[in-house]
């Protein structure tokens, strides 16, 4: 049993000036064989294997992660966590997360700052004010809150945000979700990983998955760079290196693999306390516990692994961010990366079963997989512990691109993917 | 960012261009006899090699031609450029 974090063992810590914590998880060497074995150290790998153990009492499973845990986009993104997605099946998957957000600290014992600072989508043309409108009714009618705002209004939730209408993209109006927000992305992993550990998962990193082995249509283990594992189950949320792992299974995706850019800047005294992003002008932005203004970018349009994306896809983000808000102009850049976004055609995720047994997918989360972190591992949990999908990501199946039942999100949910 | 030489206008910055996924998806001669998983294969199922990748690309900016290119997506260098048509390269 670990110690718990709290008031009383932080100030006993302190008396050894920190330097006694106990590890928050192991280090182990892979065992011979697994109940199950997932794919994928991030915060969805974790966040499974952590619902696995605790609600499908799955104990004797890994968690195998090439680099170290939430080194991969976990720790890449720039953390907004919202639910206004237009169709229901989204709208369901989305927030079931953010209802698991909202209670995610006290469950882990572990603060993952999750921030409900909201989050506003602004409108810069007619289509734009057309579309929001219809979301914003469409997310009303499945439970979720969201209001419209107009110019004036938006204007009053964020005062720096330029709203002339002499502006290139005028801002016309916005939605706001009150219960949106941020969370701190490597606590996330983290707590995960603790929470896991706790319960059994051996959380197993550098450890390289190579090949997958098959008997006939049922999966017998996986080679690893520290050797064979064998397992019934596994379970990959690889992010953008799914096709890779599905290649090895001889196994083709709908996906596509490219970098998506981020930036932050260097810590100034807060100025924007809520999450502010543009769809038609590809501009996102919102403020960390540092200071720093975490800025998002797109992605470019070519597939890459190399984890860096292209300059002009920056500066057209910087463009638009200035022109919005003027009172950035002089401020500096301190970080910019890129990661590697595994992309849908209909840019929904795919949490499924695959047509070999005992190998599941959780991938194509796209641009926009953080948010849905702690529902994506619970429901993938789910569909790995009982063969079958729960009934909210069972639209989220791989068949639905021979059957055509597909979730389209592209331009249908707040941000353009 | 990457510097791309197109076979019609030579070399020029990648913002010129956009990339228009894998090359050498043959459009299917008989649309009206393919099975549900054909047309799942053919419209969505992509290889994304990281690796050598063969794929078709457009100089929207430019002389506004496609072409293709073999690129290795691990790490954004180009090892062809070849006209639409043209037999690819062997490795």
């Amino acid at each position: 049993m670990k110690n718990k974090y709290s008031i009383f063992s932080l100030i006993k810590n302190a008396f050894s000036y920190h330097e006694n914590w106990e590890k928050a998880w192991k280090d182990p060497e892979p065992k011979k064989e697994y109940d199950a074995v997932i794919v994928g150290g991030g915060g969805h790998g974790l966040a499974t294997a952590y619902y696995l153990a605790k609600k499908h009492n799955m104990k004797n499973i890994a968690v195998v992660e090439k680099g170290w845990i939430g080194g991969g986009n976990t720790g890449r993104n720039t953390t907004i966590i919202r639910s206004n997605y237009l169709w229901d099946a989204s709208a369901g998957l989305y927030d079931h997360a953010l209802k698991i957000w909202e209670g995610l600290s006290q469950e882990l014992n572990y603060n993952v700052m999750f921030s409900q600072r909201g989050v506003m989508n602004l409108a810069h043309n007619l289509q734009d004010v057309r579309d929001l409108k219809r979301r914003t009714h469409a997310n009303r009618l499945n439970g979720i809150d969201a209001v419209y705002l107009n110019t004036k209004e938006v204007k009053k939730f964020c005062p720096i945000i330029n709203t002339s209408q002499n502006i290139r993209y005028p801002v016309l109006g916005g939605t706001l979700q009150r219960r949106a927000g941020t969370a701190r992305h490597d606590a996330v992993a983290w707590g995960y990983a603790r929470g896991a550990d706790e319960m059994g998962v051996d959380i197993i990193q550098n450890c390289e998955v190579k090949g997958i082995k098959r008997n006939g249509d049922t999966v017998e283990g996986i080679e690893t760079t520290k050797g064979f594992i064998k397992t019934k189950k596994i379970g990959v949320v690889a992010a953008g290196h799914s096709s890779v792992i599905a290649n090895m299974a001889g196994l083709k995706l709908p996906l596509e693999s490219k970098p998506l850019q981020a930036l932050v800047s260097e810590p100034v005294k807060p100025i924007i306390d809520t999450v502010v992003m543009s769809n038609a002008v590809h501009a996102y932005v919102s403020q960390s516990d540092k200071g720093e203004l975490v800025i998002g970018a797109g992605t470019d349009d070519y597939v890459s692994y190399s984890q860096k994306g292209s300059h002009d896809i920056v500066e057209g983000t910087l463009n638009a961010i200035l022109e919005l808000y003027p009172i950035f102009s002089r401020m500096r850049m301190l970080r910019q990366w890129g990661g590697i976004v595994d992309i849908c055609p209909d840019a929904s995720p795919i949490i499924s079963k695959t047509s070999i047994k005992g190998l599941y997918f959780n991938c194509g989360w796209g641009t926009g997989g953080f948010k849905a972190t702690p529902g994506s591992g619970d429901l993938f949990a789910h569909t790995i512990a009982n063969d079958e999908p729960h009934k909210l990501n069972a639209a989220f199946n791989i068949n639905r691109f021979v059957s055509g039942d597909l979730v389209d999100e592209h331009g249908a949910a707040a941000v353009a993917h | 960012m990457f510097l791309i030489n197109c076979p019609f206008c030579g070399e020029r910055e990648q913002s010129e261009f956009k990339a228009g996924g894998e090359a050498h998806i043959v459009r299917p001669k008989q649309p009206t006899e393919l099975s549900d998983d054909e047309w799942a294969e053919y419209l969505f199922m992509r290889k994304n090699i990281k690796g050598i990748q063969f794929e078709r690309w457009n100089h929207v900016h430019g002389c506004r031609k496609w072409f293709n290119m073999v690129r290795d997506t691990s790490n954004d260098q180009i090892k062809a450029v070849y006209k639409m048509g043209e037999k690819p390269p062997v490795k």
